[in-house]
């Protein structure tokens, strides 16, 4: 499974690449990174249909989580990919907007990596 | 000739009235009562007893000068020594031509023509006395009248004075009691002044704490999630240890060792967030240290970014900025300028958020890319922050009034109006300028010029 990761902090590559160390040994998992909103729609562009899973991150300078979500949702991919929002704000109200836009979770920050590894579960 | 006794009763009557003997001199009063009783029977006799005519104008003379030495005297009666001046001729020369017709009646007939010369001059004097007389006692009533009338005046003035006295002691304690009044209301005035500075600095608090709080969790992620794997892969290490994979156990070691960078690292800034909003919220210290200007700017353009975007999600902006790396430090007071950087960021996002709402309310608009740039600059031994936006630019009937306190342009409620008033204060505390440059439409940059 390939999963796309959207956050303009650089070291979340160092933590997701740790973090899932085993998955990413056996082959069962593998991850992309894009600092930006804007990285990301590239990336998507460029590799369609490759990407099953986006965990996205929803401040971004630039294009932000939301923004990315609704390109992705309205405009790109069919079947869409899964996206997953993760932010600092864990409030009602980006959580509904989150999911009006069609994001399928949400995880808030600090990202609880245990609970993310059995949301991923049924995906795979 | 009855003429002596009539002028006699005329001295007496004067006498009486000038000297005012009735009230004052009861005594001569009753003098020239009698005196005038006299001139009366005299006059009777003069009409009756035909007999005895010869001997009446000396009776009368007598009397005259009866009343001329009494006058001329008396202590008391020496007042009037004036009014008789008129009279003195007539009395001499009536009484000489009388005297001399009683010794020799022929001499008296043969100089009648002299005599009578005589006496019609006395009466001429009489007469021109008793004009200038007249004439005198209308001036000097003029005069009385006059002076009496600046009496009146000057009583009036006084009791005017007295009154502008009373109403300038009134007033004076009515000033007294405003100053009074107004000096209060201005402690008043600078006690909700610094309420206000107060409050207008909670407010830039409020919207940084939003900020804050998405720049602390970031750190927080990596400080829970980097310290969590490192743990995990202790076990891993011991495992391999076990195996005897030191290849292994190098790779694991130096993973740790750099989570554990992470760690420090995150952890550090987590701390640097915290003690950035304590040092906002805390009243200035006043003391100028040596600060990175580009650091600065960087941590106050995202925490105004992120606080603008916590508030509104909908919200975006592209975030430009452009620092000078050959920028040393300056000596400022980092809070203050602070506080300027981000009330500046603060007011550009407002802009381009307010312009990117009325775009989207006009049909057919142009497309529109908010753009918020922070820059700084080494020039001519000054350091030049400028921070521009794209938005609506500032109207020039409005551009004079921007720093001035409490003129805001947002709705009420939103702004204090004293965020650019008292930017505009710190910087000329640090001896700098804040200037604006704008075009209506097109955008606006606000300019600090810092001394280094």
């Amino acid at each position: 499974m390939k999963v796309l990761v959207v956050d303009d902090e650089r070291d979340i590559q160092t933590l997701f690449e740790q973090r899932f160390r085993k998955e990413i040994r056996s082959g069962e998992m593998s991850f992309v990174f894009a600092f930006s909103g804007e990285e990301a729609l590239t990336y998507l562009n460029a590799h369609e249909q490759e990407a099953v899973l986006i965990l996205s991150d929803i401040n971004m300078p630039g294009m932000s989580g939301l923004e990315l979500l609704e390109h992705i949702k309205a405009k790109y991919h069919k079947p869409p990919p899964v996206v997953m929002m993760i932010t600092a704000y864990g409030d009602e109200e980006n959580f509904n907007l989150a999911k009006k836009l069609g994001a399928d979770d949400f995880l808030t920050k600090p990202v609880d990596f245990t609970l993310l590894k059995e949301k991923l579960k049924p995906i795979q | 000739m009855i003429i002596q006794p009539i002028l006699a009763l005329i001295i007496f009557q004067q006498l009486r009235k000038f000297l005012q003997t009735k009230e004052q001199l009861p005594y001569w009063d009753k003098v020239f009562k009698i005196g005038s009783g006299i001139a009366v029977v005299i006059m009777f006799f003069y009409s009756v007893a035909k007999n005895i005519q010869f001997i009446l104008p000396l009776v009368s003379d007598a009397l005259l000068f009866g009343a001329a030495w009494l006058v001329y005297t008396k202590n008391e009666l020496n007042r009037a020594k004036s009014n008789l001046y008129a009279y003195v001729p007539v009395i001499i020369i009536y009484s000489i031509s009388d005297i001399v017709r009683l010794i020799s009646s022929s001499f008296h007939n043969e100089w009648g023509t002299y005599f009578e010369t005589a006496k019609l001059f006395g009466i001429i004097w009489l007469a021109a006395m008793f004009i200038i007389n007249n004439r005198q006692r209308k001036a000097l009533e003029k005069e009385r009248l006059k002076a009496e009338q600046i009496e009146k005046e000057s009583r009036i003035t006084a009791k005017i004075k007295e009154q502008l006295e009373v109403q300038v002691k009134e007033r004076t304690a009515e000033i007294t009691k405003q100053k009074e009044a107004l000096e209060h209301t201005l402690e008043e005035l600078k006690s909700a002044q610094a309420l206000l500075v107060q409050s207008e600095k909670m407010a830039s608090l409020g919207e940084l704490t939003a900020g804050i709080a998405h720049e602390i969790q970031n750190p927080l992620n990596f400080v829970n999630n980097f310290s969590e794997v490192s743990a995990e892969l202790i076990d891993e290490m011991n495992d391999a240890i076990a195996k005897g994979d030191n290849e292994e156990v190098k790779a694991i070691a130096g993973d740790l060792k750099q989570n554990l960078d992470k760690i420090n690292h995150h952890g550090k800034r987590a701390d640097a967030i915290v003690k950035g909003m304590l040092q906002h919220s805390r009243s200035s210290s006043g003391t100028k240290e040596p600060t990175d200007i580009n650091a600065l700017c960087d941590e106050y353009m995202r925490l105004s970014y992120h606080g603008l975007r916590a508030k509104d999600k909908s919200f975006n902006a592209t975030l430009h900025s452009n620092f000078d790396s050959s920028m040393d430090t300056i000596n400022i007071i980092a809070q203050d300028v602070g506080r300027v950087i981000l009330n500046l960021l603060t007011n550009a996002f407002y802009a381009v958020k307010d312009k990117q709402r009325l775009l989207n309310a006009t049909p057919n608009a142009p497309a529109y890319a908010p753009t918020v740039a922070i820059s700084t600059k080494k020039q001519n031994g000054s350091c030049i922050i400028t921070v521009t936006d794209n938005g609506n630019g500032i109207p020039q009937q409005v551009l004079d009034k921007i720093f001035q306190p409490f003129f805001t342009t947002k709705p009420t409620g939103e702004g204090t109006g004293l965020g650019l008033s008292l930017s505009y204060d710190i910087i000329k505390a640090h001896g700098g300028e804040l200037n604006v440059e704008t075009m209506e439409g097109e955008g606006a940059s606000f300019i600090i010029k810092l001394p280094v």
